[in-house]
């Protein structure tokens, strides 16, 4: 018999950044490198660079991010197309 | 901050090391996959996940790929404790000492439909790490009522609210003198990682339960997920403690809330979240007196202690 094995795959969902309707945009002057966006991403979608990064494939925009950033260096805007 | 060793951990000291991978199937803003984030970054790669049918089974996406980077054993929604009890034997056998089994199960398949599989796991002492992640209904299915949903939360099955009180699993968990029994919530991810950490390190069963918001069952916006984490534990609606071999100590704000700072009003917690927002002022009369009633409880039993 056959065993239904999945394959750990970055994007197994797709690039989930096609759901989102508003995305965030950190202001690095205002960043404290607290970590609190990083931690608190649900989609794992911030890196730890010297900043923080967002990867814009993956993020599903839900605002997580700006509303923990204790110094509001994170605005929302919304998706032009 | 919880002390550790005399250090105070924050949360840039948390490991890097990512289990979860990008592109997964959550909705945005989902607490699940922070508190699965923050719990496998405590318990390394060396880990078997056991999924009982729950959001998590849907999160990890669609075969041939998963998002989830550790082993994951996908099972039938009563069966999970069972299961890891195969899976922690099976270790035993294999004499992999340093592979620990652990349950991800929701509060469905923890509350409802797999106690008695987790009531017999702990019983046998078998060596594994049970977490419950808790959003108060069953979000997978479309928001029915759970065991855990509290008195005068909407769902789909219980429209006009529900009229019964939630019932308190770690409390029964606690009943079947296990090593470790610990609740915690998202908003404070140093504590959800020094509960796991010391979960790790120990032998038997371990119970961890963790509090949830889920945005679309709810009913708020999904940015504010964290928010009302931090707020259910402000006002008194969620408590943070530990249980170690049959000694209880209160954490974080829970610990604050006992040496004697004021609780925030629940109706802040109430108003944010659209299940609530049919209730009467007796309703909510009736859910402060519950609130209190509980709170003279642990006030006891603190009081007592120390």
């Amino acid at each position: 018999m056959k065993t239904a094995i999945s394959i750990p795959t970055e994007g197994a969902m797709g690039k989930t950044g096609t759901w989102r309707v508003f995305h965030p945009v950190i202001d690095l002057n205002k960043c404290i490198k607290c970590w609190r966006c990083w931690i608190f991403c649900p989609d794992a979608a911030i890196d730890r660079n010297e900043h923080p990064v967002i990867d814009y494939d993956y993020c599903k925009g839900c605002g997580i991010c700006s509303n923990v950033c204790p110094v509001n260096a994170i605005e929302m805007r919304r998706e032009e197309k | 901050m919880v002390p550790n060793g005399g250090e105070i951990m924050a949360i840039k000291d948390l490991p890097m090391d990512e289990y979860i991978l990008k592109g997964h199937a959550a909705c945005p803003g989902c607490p699940a996959t922070i508190a699965l984030r923050i719990t496998l970054k405590a318990l390394g790669k060396k880990t078997i996940l056991i999924v009982p049918a729950c959001c998590s089974a849907v999160i990890q996406a669609l075969h041939p790929h998963t998002a989830f980077n550790v082993p994951t054993l996908n099972i039938a929604f009563e069966a999970s404790a069972a299961a890891a009890s195969g899976v922690a034997a099976a270790l035993k056998m294999l004499e992999k000492k340093d592979v620990l089994p652990v349950v991800w199960a929701g509060d469905g398949g923890s509350y409802d439909i797999g106690l008695q599989a987790l009531s017999g796991a702990l019983e046998r002492g078998t060596d594994f790490i049970y977490i419950c992640y808790n959003n108060q209904m069953y979000s997978n299915t479309g928001i029915q009522r759970s065991g855990a949903t509290p008195y005068g939360a909407w769902t789909t099955t219980t429209w006009t609210g529900k009229k019964e009180r939630q019932k308190e699993l770690a409390e029964i968990v606690m009943a079947h003198h296990i090593p470790y029994v610990a609740t915690a919530t998202i908003a404070y991810p140093e504590d959800l990682y020094e509960k796991m950490k010391k979960a790790k390190e120990m032998k038997g069963p371990r119970y961890i339960e963790i509090l949830s918001p889920c945005p679309p069952g709810w009913r708020f916006d999904m940015s504010k997920t964290v928010e009302m984490s931090k707020l259910a534990v402000e006002t008194g609606a969620w408590v943070l403690y530990e249980v170690i071999n049959g000694e209880l100590k209160f954490t974080g704000y829970s610990k604050r809330i006992l040496e004697g700072k004021e609780r925030k009003p629940i109706e802040e917690w109430l108003k944010m979240q659209g299940r609530f927002r049919h209730l009467k002022p007796e309703d909510i009369e009736k859910i402060k007196q519950q609130l209190d009633e509980k709170w003279q409880h642990y006030k006891k039993i603190y009081g007592g202690k120390e």
